[in-house]
């Protein structure tokens, strides 16, 4: 038990290193396109949804203000399968749930679903959150004050980090046979419908992999 | 107006994770649809790990990325630590590019 609480928080740190990088190249690109810091900072902690942000801060720079609030919403729809899913993990009480609503992104559920129901998970979902957001913000007023000097995220390798280590956490999960059908057939749909399709749609198409379980319900519980 | 789009951007995120988290108490769902929700997460997280992996701005993101991913999905397969799975996958990418393969 001691030993995995340790692996936990040394997974979740080397995550948290990850995101300070990226969130110091989102400080840094966001300044470069001629936002005041503290809009860059104010953006990081009220909307805290990295991949919403650098897309907001791309439309907003072409002067398409309307298109950077309607394409970061629909990118950032997931969180609400995600609310519905992950639900335990953040606990009962008004408080616990508002806070930790704001918590809520990939990792934090991705870390919450890799560990069976309970203080495990809660535990799980509650440190990746508040590390992720201490890490992101960090991240976001190191590349303001930084700006062209921060390097580029790429270059390391980054974003193959990410899915790789989403793919590690999806994997105990997978065990699971219906689960595993869904998740892949769902997978599957959002790459091949990326190309064609505005950022975040895919992805939520990926619901339709849920067809395949739901025909194996009994009866009782189809409406 | 730059302060209407943050404020947009952020209270409609808030306002989705907030929704599914409080709603799963409201909803009163039958427990066979109850064991889809963890389903349709591991359906979105694996959507974003494919996407992720392979694409990039809707289109193909190239040798490096797909490449590193791949090497840290196969340690993960190994039961290899977490952090070994990510720095591996990170370091392939890396280590493709400074090769010069995009």
């Amino acid at each position: 038990m001691r030993t995995a609480e340790r692996t936990l928080t040394r997974d979740i740190g080397a995550l948290g290193v990850a995101v300070v990088a990226v969130g110091a190249s989102f400080g840094a690109i966001a300044v470069a396109s001629g936002l005041p810091a503290w809009a860059v900072v104010a953006m990081s902690v009220l909307v805290f949804a990295g991949g919403s942000q650098f897309m907001a801060v791309g439309l907003i720079t072409v002067g398409n203000p309307f298109a950077a609030v309607f394409a970061g919403l629909l990118l950032n729809a997931r969180h609400l399968p995600f609310g519905l899913a992950i639900a335990d993990a953040i606990g009962q009480g008004w408080w616990r749930r508002l806070v930790g609503s704001h918590l809520l992104v990939d990792e934090s559920v991705a870390f919450a679903m890799a560990l069976p129901a309970g203080p495990v998970r809660q535990r799980a979902y509650w440190s990746t959150g508040v590390t992720l957001f201490v890490a992101w913000q960090t991240g976001t007023v190191l590349g303001i004050l930084l700006g062209g000097s921060v390097g580029d995220t790429d270059a390391l390798g980054l974003d193959a980090a990410f899915p790789a280590g989403m793919i590690a956490l999806l994997l105990p999960s997978l065990r699971d046979r219906d689960t595993r059908h869904v998740a892949l057939s769902g997978a599957l749909v959002a790459v091949l419908a990326t190309p064609f399709l505005p950022a975040g749609l895919p992805v939520l198409l990926a619901l339709s992999g849920l067809l395949l379980a739901w025909r194996r319900l009994p009866v009782a519980g189809r409406r | 107006m730059l302060i209407a789009v943050i404020v947009a951007l952020a209270v409609g995120t808030y306002a989705f994770r907030l929704a599914g988290v409080v709603l799963r108490d409201r909803l009163d769902l039958p427990e066979p649809l109850r064991r889809l929700l963890p389903m349709a997460a591991a359906a979105l997280l694996a959507a974003l790990a494919g996407t992720a992996a392979l694409t990039d701005s809707g289109a193909f993101a190239g040798i490096a990325r797909p490449v590193g991913v791949a090497v840290g999905a196969v340690l993960a397969w190994l039961k290899a630590p977490f952090i070994a799975v990510v720095v591996a996958a990170a370091a392939t990418a890396a280590l493709l590019r400074l090769a010069g393969i995009p």
